[in-house]
């Protein structure tokens, strides 16, 4: 098992990186991940990466309109119905802001756990942070690492390949 | 997108660095600690008064207001009408512009979600506080209980809670969300206990490409349910007065007029505070005049349209032949209510009318002027809708006069100094730019190595 978590190359932008990840893939590295401070476009694209959270958001909004809808229903109809004046018991427009409220309100909340878990956050230390230049990720700095999970990975030859991308320094991470 | 790039909303020489250290500074330099140090201890003083308000409140009940037959509603529920609309100025600026693809947002969506925070917690204060027995506020909620009861959700007040909550919640995480990767900038730049505490609430991001676009999707997606939430929540806060029979609430104008006026006095807010944050903080090169014009613009736009609701509920008012709504109608425009009626008018809609000049736009210190009167006019819009119609009522007997007391006011300004006061604290502690999307905004070009 190799000494290293991986290998860090440090762009000063961000065309540089997208370039760098493209070239990676076409060498057939697959453990590959982008740090920069800003959301590059195409990036992901070129890491085939693509998220579903949308439909997380889209369940979750269904879901609970449907439930507050159902139990303002049974409140009304069923468990406590007042009478006044013979109205209806099931007035299904008055239940419709209480409906539109919670169907935002659950597919927000669950939009925005979903996307801290599946990213692994919170996770408040990383071995990157071992890396001193990496706060600069944050910052101005753009990052290629190739992880040692690699099956192709070989401490010297991804160094050699990394090097030839013309970046501005190449950073070890340790493990 | 490099279409929003070109719209040059970033001087061309600056670079990533410089978004960074100009924003960065506004929280770490010393420059303006003492001035504010001053504005806080003197917001402070508006926030003990809020506390001796709110405490006064609950020891003595809403007697001590200047509620009584007929006007039920004082003017907290102007002030809480008043405080939700400035918020949604944050939201559309945030939410619609975003979807939009309008580039010069970036430079004013963090400070202007951090005020439709405030200003949402300075909203929600009122109704609970009005309900007459603030302590059982939770009866609003369903939660099963021992009395078997449920709250009513035929009732306004109770779509009001819901409404208003979901705004808050939402409108906190999607501040929240964006706030991230520029908290780790901040943990980044800081050390010691500083460092710990931003990286606490940073949560460890690290701006990998797939934390990126979880984030932008979980981003856009907020932004389309807050966009929801812009155009719904000031309905809701309407259907308060127009389910009502009253007359002088009771139309249909209500909702739509009531969503422009809260964005007209949202926008009015946002150029009341940003324009001496601006200046006090040496922003100006990220927020440019250029800025202040965008908004008035849309101020304008939303001026409109609340014009057209003012013209809509009085037409209607005569058109429906309907005695009171007539009676209602001749007093606002040369009876008791017709000082404040067209005070109203020259503010909300006949100043505004400067803003078709590409001069008074740009002009920042007209602009100001005006964005206080328009904040003013707002608010005797909502003491007008409120009070005026609950003055008359139905009948003659029903009539009624209203003058707040000093625990209204008291309260009014207790907020206005909490409102001050957590602004103050945000503008301190956290990147009041939201500098990981102004970045999106510098061409990319390499630099050698350094």
């Amino acid at each position: 098992m190799s000494p290293l978590r991986g290998l860090l190359a440090e762009f000063s932008s961000a065309g540089e990186v997208l370039a760098a990840v493209r070239a990676a893939r076409r060498a057939g590295y697959v453990a590959l991940e982008v740090f920069s401070p800003f959301p590059i476009e195409g990036v992901a694209a070129a890491l085939m990466f693509r998220t579903r959270l949308s439909r997380l958001t889209f369940i979750a909004g269904l879901l609970g309109g449907a439930a507050i809808f159902l139990f303002q229903a049974w409140v009304h109809a069923i468990d406590w119905h007042l009478d006044i004046g013979g109205r209806r018991a099931l007035a299904a427009p008055a239940f419709i802001v209480p409906t539109f409220e919670v169907t935002i309100l659950a597919a927000a909340l669950v939009t925005v756990f979903a996307m801290f878990v599946r990213n692994g956050l919170p996770r408040l230390h990383h071995p990157l942070f071992a890396v001193p230049a990496f706060a600069r990720a944050s910052q101005d700095r753009f990052f290629l690492l190739v992880g040692a999970e690699d099956p192709r990975f070989d401490a010297a030859v991804v160094r050699t390949f990394l090097a030839g991308l013309a970046p501005l320094e190449v950073h070890d991470v340790p493990r | 997108m490099a279409s929003e790039r070109d719209a040059s909303w970033i001087d061309g020489d600056a670079d990533l660095a410089a978004i960074n250290d100009l924003v960065v500074a506004t929280v770490q330099s010393p420059r303006t600690r003492r001035s504010w140090l001053r504005a806080l201890a003197l917001t402070g003083g508006g926030v003990l008064a809020l506390l001796v308000a709110v405490f006064a409140v609950f020891w003595w009940y809403v007697g001590i207001w200047g509620v009584d037959t007929p006007v039920y509603w004082g003017i907290a529920i102007t002030n809480f009408v008043w405080w939700v609309g400035i918020a949604h100025a944050g939201t559309l600026i945030s939410a619609i512009l975003l979807l939009a693809g309008q580039p010069w947002r970036r430079a004013i969506n963090r400070f202007a979600e951090a005020m439709t925070l405030i200003a949402i917690a300075c909203a929600g204060m009122y109704p609970l506080l009005h309900l007459g027995r603030p302590e059982f506020f939770y009866w609003l909620l369903p939660y099963p209980n021992t009395y078997g009861y449920w709250p009513q959700f035929l009732s306004p007040l109770v779509w009001d809670f819901f409404a208003v909550a979901t705004y808050g919640v939402t409108s906190l995480m999607f501040w929240y969300i964006g706030l991230v990767p520029d908290l780790a900038t901040m943990r980044d730049r800081s050390t010691g206990m500083r460092a710990r505490i931003y990286g606490v609430f940073a949560l460890g991001w690290r701006g990998s490409a797939r934390h990126w676009e979880r984030h932008q999707t979980a981003y856009l997606l907020l932004a389309g349910l807050a966009t929801a939430l812009v155009v719904s929540v000031h309905t809701v806060v309407s259907f308060d007065f127009a389910i009502a029979q009253l007359p002088g609430w009771h139309t249909t104008v209500f909702p739509p007029y009531f969503v422009a006026g809260a964005i007209f006095s949202g926008f009015a807010m946002v150029l009341t505070l940003l324009i001496p944050v601006r200046a006090w903080l040496g922003l100006r090169a990220l927020v440019t005049d250029r800025h202040f014009d965008l908004c008035a613009r849309l101020m304008l736009t939303a001026g409109l349209v609340v014009a057209y609701g003012y013209a809509a509920e009085l037409f209607f008012a005569w058109y429906s032949g309907d005695p009171h709504e007539r009676e209602l109608l001749a007093s606002h425009l040369h009876g008791r209510s017709a000082p404040l009626f067209w005070t109203l008018i020259s503010l909300n809609v006949v100043l505004p009318q400067s803003l078709w000049w590409p001069a008074a736009r740009r002009s920042v210190g007209w602009l100001f002027v005006l964005s206080i009167l328009i904040n003013v006019g707002m608010w005797l819009e909502r003491y007008f809708i409120v009070i005026g119609a609950l003055e008359h009522g139905l009948l003659p007997t029903t009539g009624g006069a209203y003058w707040p007391t000093f625990w209204d006011w008291l309260t009014f300004v207790g907020t206005l100094g909490f409102f001050a006061f957590f602004m103050l604290l945000f503008l301190r502690f956290v990147p009041a730019l939201a500098m990981s999307e102004l970045r999106e905004l510098v061409p990319d070009r390499p630099r050698g190595a350094t």
